[in-house]
């Protein structure tokens, strides 16, 4: 029920917004909004999506601004900045939305003024956390934040979105949908040709959450190379980003979307009847969105108070109804269960590394893209 | 009571046995004694503070010891763990196309998350040449040796840091190079598990602490126990019981409890000779006062002058109360001596007053006084006839003696009920003026007269000897006056014998 009208929430706002690339016209506008707003110069050399004002728009600064950095598009959290806003009249959110790598850059380079941030790329908020860019929060006791869940008391993880496969119905016609890996590699070397040219998954190169589901996928399993070899040899295709894979695969450009996040997948309702989403159950990675709280915040207790009301919504016995990602209960989650959420802790950190990172784009160029 | 046989045998057949004057006084002067004597601390406390001290002192130790045991663990544990994921991103290193290239395991960084939820960092670095890392992490303070793990304890980003740095020699394009390996965490999960740790100690130490006291005041206790029992059993003894102490005692108290024996011994000896020779100077010196009497009484009757006649009458009357004092005195050590060693048997008390009011009432009818009875039928007494008859003709003695002429006395024998149960009274009432106090404790004390006793013949060793009589049957006296009630009386007192039924 409840997950269902999270759901209705995302699929509105994906439809609405239309997920493109980053345009200087963007840019302008938004860096016309910070001189409004009265943003200080220096922050402004990062590169920033979208920026948006909820709360009383005073022409003054408020001393109640909670300033938030976010890779999750402004719409999908406006309502719960809202349901946030409405217990608290005097407080201003200034939310401005970029991409992972740019967060990152803005508050290890840049000191960018923020009081939180927000990222789907758990590895680069671990990094952060680990070197000492944030400061820990107590969330209130009476939200039961699974210990997967957070990390040292410095990241907060508030959604669980599925690294799924998506498949294409009509290309499946009269086969049977794979519900593993082992059953999607036996399918794809069966049937060489109807599938040659028509995979799709992420440029790990290009996308930070592509380079981190590859990365578990290569811990999760030993036959994560064979599967990239298959699909080298049956000329994978490479996107930028999960809704990119989705149209193409609802189109029919493409029969499969491998690690395609389910939960943007599940949003399009207006496609459901051409595509099917497949959570694998030999294992299905589960991207945690997370929160933390740099340590130039200024308003400390705010961000804390967001991360609150955020960890509620994901984690409280009650959903809100505001929430609008798929509430997986933390039972059928877990370490053991086919639903694996990436382990957070400083493991994240080795495939940040730099020559490890070199290393595993340098067999992965090898085996996906056969030079 | 049994008597050693070594002992000198007394020179009267009656007059054994030996007998400390008055117990109460004797006790109240044996209480204040010990209230007044000096100590030197009480063995049970000293005893007590040095094994519980003992007890502080081994489980403040042994707190230290399992802290400073369980630091090492809990340090070796964590260092280990670093250790060995420096050592597998050591293994990683390999030489491809003359270049060094480090492959970190992820297994090599979560293994540290395992443990606890602290920051991680590390460092590979090629002779001067950061490869890989935090290339701001300090700097061991020495060179680590080949294959031997460097631990330091640093400080970095306001944090202090466990850090190990691994080193390795490698040929690199024909020549040696030095990796160097790094790994370091912050301190926080391992200072949270030493709090912990640093609990666990503080409760076995406090746990042993009051295990090791409980002990040590048993132990303090059931040490002094038997100089406890010693003693109770000492001052639990009665007034006149002198006998040697045969209870078994540690070793170590021997040697003091035969020197109290030896003590006991030389004073019952002392004291059993001072009565022997009181006794036997009594029996020497009444003897010749009868025939001195004899002699004087002859001579009155004889000499005619009037001033030789007054003399010798004088003269006589000293003969009689010495005869008398002597006479007590020697009633005394026998009933000293039979009240020490009571035999029992049963008393028919109203034909023993009858009997002795029969005998006196000559003694009586001389000063006109009239002996009255009221004698009821009692439960025979169980008790010594001697003893208690002595008794009762003292009192009637004292009563007929005091008494001025053509007066009553009145005997009266009841059985009564009280609190500790049936008892019989016996009292014997005069209108001999009454005693000056009505201090049975004073008046009953030895060679002690009321000052009424004026020219009156006597020891002060009746009231002595009837109380020592009625207390050894467990009874007591009371002494009360007794006013005139009829208009041609006298006052008088009234002398109670209490005695209970079954003692």
């Amino acid at each position: 029920m409840h997950r269902l009208r999270g759901l209705r929430v995302l699929a509105s706002v994906l439809t609405t917004t239309k997920p493109g690339p980053v345009g200087g016209a963007l840019i302008v506008t938004a860096a016309m909004a910070l001189a409004q707003l009265g943003w200080t110069s220096p922050a402004a050399a990062f590169e920033i999506e979208d920026r948006r004002q909820f709360g009383p728009l005073g022409t003054g600064p408020t001393p109640d601004k909670l300033r938030v950095l976010s890779t999750t598009d402004t719409d999908l959290l406006a309502p719960l900045i809202e349901s946030f806003l409405r217990e608290r009249p005097s407080v201003t959110v200034d939310y401005i939305s970029l991409s992972s790598a740019e967060l990152m850059r803005a508050i290890v380079e840049e000191d960018a003024p923020a009081d939180l941030a927000i990222s789907s790329a758990l590895d680069l908020q671990t990094k952060l956390a680990n070197d000492g860019h944030t400061r820990a929060h107590r969330p209130e006791s009476r939200i039961r934040v699974p210990d997967w869940a957070k990390w040292r008391n410095h990241v907060f993880a508030f959604s669980q979105e599925p690294a799924a496969l998506v498949l294409s119905r009509a290309a499946f016609a009269g086969l049977e949908m794979p519900t593993t890996r082992q059953e999607l590699m036996a399918l794809l070397r069966r049937y060489p040709d109807r599938f040659r040219g028509r995979i799709g998954t992420y440029d790990v190169e290009r996308s930070g959450l592509g380079y981190l589901f590859a990365t578990q996928d290569v811990r999760a399993a030993e036959t994560f190379w064979r599967m990239m070899e298959i699909f080298g040899r049956l000329d994978v295709q490479l996107y930028c980003c999960s809704s990119d894979m989705i149209e193409a695969v609802a189109s029919g450009q493409i029969a499969i979307g491998y690690n395609v996040l389910g939960s943007y997948a599940q949003a399009r309702a207006d496609l459901a009847p051409d595509i099917t989403i497949i959570e694998p159950q030999d294992y299905t990675n589960m991207m945690l969105r997370t929160a933390v709280i740099p340590k130039g915040a200024k308003r400390p207790d705010i961000a804390g108070a967001f991360i609150n009301h955020l960890l509620d919504a994901a984690w409280g016995a009650t959903p809100d109804p505001a929430y609008p990602f798929p509430r997986y209960s933390t039972e059928e989650a877990g370490p053991t269960a086919a639903l694996r959420p990436i382990q957070m802790g400083p493991g994240l950190l080795v495939y940040l590394d730099r020559l490890k990172r070199a290393h595993f784009l340098e067999e992965w160029r090898e085996t996906v893209l056969q030079q | 009571m049994t008597r050693p046989a070594t002992e000198p045998l007394p020179p009267h057949p009656t007059l054994r046995g030996s007998a400390p004057a008055d117990p109460a006084t004797k006790s109240q002067a044996h209480r204040s004694h010990a209230d007044t004597l000096p100590t030197s601390g009480s063995i049970r406390r000293r005893l007590t503070v040095q094994l519980v001290g003992s007890a502080a002192f081994l489980a403040a130790l042994l707190f230290f010891i399992v802290l400073v045991f369980t630091r090492d663990v809990s340090q070796q544990t964590h260092d280990s763990i670093l250790e060995a994921s420096a050592t597998s991103i050591m293994d990683s290193a390999t030489v491809r196309a003359d270049a060094v290239t480090v492959d970190i395991p992820y297994a090599a960084l979560s293994m540290l998350g395992n443990v606890s939820d602290d920051r991680v960092f590390y460092r590979v670095r090629l002779d001067g040449a950061i490869l890989t890392g935090y290339g701001d992490l300090p700097e061991p303070n020495a060179r680590p040796r080949q294959g031997k793990p460097q631990f330091e304890t640093r400080g970095y980003q306001d944090d202090s840091i466990r850090m190990v740095t691994l080193s390795r020699r490698i040929s690199v394009a024909g020549r040696l190079s030095e990796l160097t390996i790094t790994v370091a965490q912050t301190r926080e999960g391992q200072a949270s598990q030493l709090a912990d740790l640093t609990r666990t100690a503080l409760h076995i130490g406090v746990g042993f602490f009051l295990i090791a006291a409980c002990l040590a005041i048993w132990t303090a206790q059931s040490n002094v126990r038997p100089l406890d029992e010693l003693a109770g059993a000492v001052s639990r003894r009665g007034p006149q019981d002198l006998r040697p102490v045969h209870r078994p005692v540690p070793s170590e108290m021997v040697p003091l409890v035969s020197s109290l024996n030896r003590f006991i011994d030389r004073l019952r000896l002392s004291l059993s000779r001072s009565e022997d020779f009181i006794a036997e100077a009594a029996h020497r010196v009444r003897t010749p006062l009868a025939t001195v009497r004899t002699q004087a009484e002859i001579t009155l009757r004889r000499v005619e002058r009037a001033e030789n006649r007054a003399s010798l009458r004088e003269m006589i009357r000293a003969i009689d109360e010495s005869s008398r004092a002597a006479g007590q005195l020697l009633d005394h050590a026998m009933v000293s001596f039979r009240t020490d060693t009571l035999a029992r048997e049963p008393v028919d008390l109203a034909a023993l007053c009858h009997d002795l009011l029969e005998r006196l009432t000559p003694l009586a009818d001389l000063k006109d006084i009239a002996l009255h009875s009221d004698l009821a039928q009692c439960p025979p007494l169980s008790g010594d006839p001697i003893l208690i008859q002595n008794a009762v003709r003292n009192l009637l003695d004292n009563a007929i003696k005091y008494s001025p002429a053509e007066c009553n006395i009145r005997v009266v024998l009841r059985e009564e009920q009280s609190a500790e149960g049936t008892r019989l009274r016996l009292s014997i009432m005069d209108e001999a003026g009454g005693f000056p106090s009505d201090d049975t404790d004073a008046l009953t004390a030895r060679f002690v007269r009321g000052s009424n006793a004026g020219g009156t013949i006597g020891s002060g060793l009746g009231l002595t000897i009837v109380r020592e009589v009625v207390e050894a049957h467990g009874g007591h006296l009371e002494i009360t006056p007794r006013p005139a009630t009829l208009p041609n009386e006298r006052h008088g007192s009234c002398v109670s014998l209490y005695f209970p039924c079954q003692p």
